[in-house]
């Protein structure tokens, strides 16, 4: 599973790293975890606020820190 | 009726009661006499520091409430159905309930302009978007009452609409940076929220916007206090007053490089106002700081050559100005 955080450094964007580092180990999935801050690529997704979560390719949510307990849900 | 809704205005947008329990606080409890100087100040400072807070808090929370049906990604798919004027018109309005912070502009300059919206519509959005949005329209009224906020609202919208069709006229998309029209936007179906994620959105915006703008707001009150209490009614009013013919230049200027937001303005305003500057002038400082500020100018300058960036800035500034000399000019109308 390919797990994309996109965000221009933002305190929201690091906050939503840790939160999805944290569901990925506590969940033990096999996961990569990478940051995307080049905003041609983030746009090219179709987001305008950040920060943003795509998974495999797609979309998940824009604009909102949701909690590590809800990102599990997310998998 | 009209007995209900002068309770509501004192009571609850005014805050009366704040008034007059932060005026027993400085007079019992630090012992300072409202007539004075430190007494006066004080009294400001307190009361409007806890005002604006708690305005903001409430306001934060309905609007961003509304907001959560209109994100960008929802905003760009209205707009890119509608054409000539009719865009600049709804650009501007949907700039009003979009929520929308500086630091998302060039993303959101870029997905417009990527989706092949016209350079105008997203100008007249860029414009009317942190100069005018439902919490101050809120905030307005509390501090100056019903005419002056919408006035300022309306004549918001208005600039925001002829900046854009003036910039579209223009045809200045090839002083667009090149990279940005190579980007390919994807259309984005964001899920349908739940009611539950709607309050947990506004939350979060109130605890973020607080917690990012607070110390503006105290450095606003700040200086507020200052010229409420310290600075003579003389000196203001031969730099800012109306018989000053430059009065509204110099509020603009002055305006134009610093960034803050409405909220942090608003006292400035107030205290402006209390030493008998015009209203237009006030109003075009307002919209000076909240529309226009260095850290915005380079972001933007990121993806917009000089050139349209110069034209922007100077359509905006000619526009508030005029704003301002216009409110002065028919003043009778408000006060």
């Amino acid at each position: 599973m390919i797990i994309k955080i996109l965000g221009v450094g933002c305190s929201k964007c690091e906050k939503l790293e840790k939160n999805v580092k944290k569901a990925v180990e506590e969940l033990g999935i096999d996961a990569t975890v990478e940051k995307v801050e080049d905003l041609k690529e983030i746009v090219s997704y179709g987001v305008m606020t950040s920060p943003a979560l795509v998974i495999d390719g797609k979309v998940v949510f824009a604009g909102k820190v949701p909690s590590t307990k809800e990102i599990k849900k997310l998998f | 009726m009209l007995v209900v809704f002068n309770w509501i205005n004192d009571q609850m947008l005014k805050m009366k009661w704040l008034f007059e329990l932060v005026e027993k606080l400085v007079e019992n409890v630090f012992g300072l006499s409202m007539e004075s100087k430190i007494g006066g100040s004080v009294h400001f400072f307190i009361y409007d520091t806890i005002k604006i807070f708690i305005l903001l808090s409430v306001l934060i929370f309905l609007i961003s409430y509304i907001q959560s049906y209109f994100p960008p990604e929802r905003t760009k798919k209205i707009l890119g159905r509608i054409r000539g004027i009719k865009g600049n018109i709804i650009g501007a309005l949907l700039g009003t309930i979009t929520p929308f912070c500086s630091c998302s502009s060039i993303p959101i300059f870029i997905g417009f302009t990527s989706a092949g919206l016209p350079i105008g519509v997203t100008f007249s959005f860029l414009i009317s978007s942190p100069m005018v949005d439902l919490a101050s329209l809120m905030l307005l009224m509390s501090f100056f009452g019903g005419k002056i906020a919408i006035a300022y609202v309306v004549v918001g919208v208005v600039l925001a609409v002829i900046g854009g069709a003036i910039i579209q006229k223009l045809n200045m998309e090839k002083y667009i940076e090149d990279y940005v029209w190579s980007v390919e936007s994807a259309e984005l179906e964001l899920d349908e929220l739940t009611r539950k994620d709607r309050v947990d959105f506004s939350r979060n915006q109130v605890r973020d916007i607080i917690g990012r703008v607070w110390p503006y707001i105290l450095i606003g009150v700040g200086i507020g206090a200052t010229i409420h209490n310290w600075i003579p009614q003389s000196i203001i009013e031969k730099i800012l007053g109306e018989n000053n013919p430059f009065s509204v230049l110099i509020a603009t200027l002055v305006g134009v490089p610093v960034y803050a937001d409405i909220f942090g303005t608003i006292p400035i305003a107030e205290a402006l106002i209390a030493k008998g500057v015009g209203i237009g002038t006030v109003l075009s400082f307002m919209m000076a700081v909240t529309t226009l500020s260095l850290p915005s100018m380079i972001m933007l300058s990121k993806v917009i050559k000089p050139k349209l960036l110069a034209t922007f800035v100077a359509i905006v500034t000619i526009g508030i100005m005029i704003i301002g000399y216009g409110f002065n000019a028919f003043s009778y109308i408000f006060l």
